[in-house]
């Protein structure tokens, strides 16, 4: 199936990998996401702006599921996530999801940590998970600290293996929701380095993250949310510079000074 | 002076006594063998249980664990050893205090891992599952062992209280150590052998008690 999807500034035409398509979710009486629109095409670096609350962390924990949509439909490479058939842990393998507060396991090493899911889901032998583990970590960096437990490590190194844990799954596409929020600023960097690396290697990712140079200079699309609708799309320069819509304006306006 | 000595601290009684006491250790300490794993394995499932999705499990749970901490475990005992014969089952000794303990202990131990288990983050829970972890991998592989490890002093302590407690099978005639003692005490008309076995708890028990505090003060500092 071909689908145009918006990339850069005029519609190409490629089978977007993770496609959403009027997705809504409430909390209670609060309406999070009103009918969500959106797709992003392989290799495809998406950036999510907006102000707090305004539902992009949500729609990105809809995109594993680890929050429950209201309805909608999620197509992942053609797969239907919202579907009750749908066997989600298969699913979750492919979709890498890297949390603010890292969320590494404490009482495993470093290696313990990437190597988990491996051995767990995909079956694989200690030593084979070993070896991808440490070509992961070796990655991000941070092959010298395999043996190590995640609180010895700095944050920006927690965080590097956290994406390490998520790549060793081979995924299709990887989430980042707000992934330098909780780090010293001093640290921001080397957790952006790595996720430039994926760029370069084509991996497809959509962040939330309130790192507005990154975006400028690395996302090929920003997305900006407020009060659970997507206001406004396009490459950087456009929603940088020349906003269209006057809520977009303000923002960016805000977050420049 | 001379007869508080002769009344509780009798060497001659007390060796005279320690064959018999000796073997009453060892029933106490195959009683803890039994219902310490019990108590453990009893408590993971009430745990379970009592945070499950289910509400008909989890109220189930809830139910269970008021009414165990509210009865006395010897009433229960005695219920199960005396009462139960009238519906038909009669109970060896060993079997109806080993159900007593899992009834009474399981929901001790059952609160504590409850607590562990609540006091890892819900993101640890979101990791593990974003990597296509089950519900039971995620438990059993990430939060159960971070659970245990965040309980581990509340567990030892309740440990203990159950190895105390292990005193009571005497009332069903199990001749665990208490039971041996007061056995060598009717005999002898002396109180030596009771000392002997409060001596013997005291010495198991006590470095048990000293970790205790060393992992009280841990938390403190």
């Amino acid at each position: 199936m071909q689908l145009s999807v918006a990339q850069g500034a005029g519609a190409v035409r490629v089978s977007p990998i993770l496609q959403v398509r009027g997705l809504t979710k409430r909390f209670g009486p609060l309406e999070v996401l009103k009918g969500i629109d959106f797709a992003v095409a392989p290799q495809e670096l998406v950036f999510v702006i907006g102000p707090s609350g305004s539902g992009k962390s949500t729609l990105l924990r809809c995109c594993n599921r680890l929050e429950d949509a209201d309805s909608g439909s999620i197509l992942l490479d053609g797969v239907e996530l919202m579907d009750p058939k749908c066997d989600l842990n298969a699913m979750r393998r492919r979709i890498g999801m890297v949390f603010q507060s890292f969320n590494l396991y404490p009482h495993l090493t470093v290696l313990g940590n990437v190597t988990l899911a491996m051995r767990k889901v995909l079956g694989k032998s200690r030593r084979e998970a070993d070896e991808i583990g440490l070509a992961a970590l070796d990655r991000v960096g941070l092959a010298d600290k395999a043996a190590a437990y995640p609180a010895a490590l700095s944050g920006g190194q927690q965080q590097r293996v956290a994406i390490a844990r998520a790549l060793c799954l081979n995924p299709k596409v990887m989430l980042f929701d707000e992934p330098t929020s909780a780090l010293d600023p001093e640290l921001v960097g080397s957790v952006l380095a790595v996720m430039r690396d994926l760029r370069e290697a084509g991996m497809t990712m959509v962040v939330v993250s309130h790192e507005m140079r990154f975006a400028r200079e690395a996302a090929d699309r920003i997305v900006f949310m407020e009060a659970g609708c997507i206001v406004e799309e396009g490459p950087p320069e456009q929603i940088f510079s020349a906003p269209a819509n006057a809520r977009t304006r303000a923002f960016v306006a805000e977050i420049a000074r | 002076m001379e007869l508080l000595r002769q009344q509780f601290f009798n060497i001659d009684v007390m060796v005279q006594a320690w064959p018999l006491i000796l073997r009453g250790l060892g029933m106490t300490a195959l009683l803890c063998l039994a219902v310490i794993p019990l108590g453990l394995l009893g408590g993971l499932a009430v745990a379970v249980a009592s945070l499950s999705r289910s509400r008909l499990l989890r109220w189930t749970a809830k139910g269970f664990i008021d009414l165990f901490r509210a009865l006395p475990p010897l009433v229960v005992l005695i219920l199960l050893y005396s009462g139960l014969p009238f519906a038909g089952l009669r109970l060896t000794p060993f079997a109806a205090v080993c159900l007593a303990f899992l009834l009474n202990s399981s929901c001790f131990y059952g609160e504590i891992y409850r607590a562990g288990i609540e006091s890892v983050g819900r993101g640890q829970w979101e990791a593990a599952r974003s990597t296509g972890l089950s519900a039971a991998q995620t438990f059993t592989s990430v939060i159960l062992p971070q659970a245990v490890r965040n309980v581990v002093p509340d567990l030892v302590s309740n440990t203990v209280e159950v190895v105390k407690l292990t005193s009571i099978a005497s009332v069903v005639s199990f001749t665990e150590m208490l039971y041996a003692a007061d056995m060598a005490r009717s005999v002898t008309f002396n109180t030596s052998p009771i000392v002997l076995a409060a001596a013997i708890y005291l010495v198991i028990l006590w470095p048990a008690v000293r970790l205790m505090s060393r992992f009280e003060h841990r938390v403190a500092a």
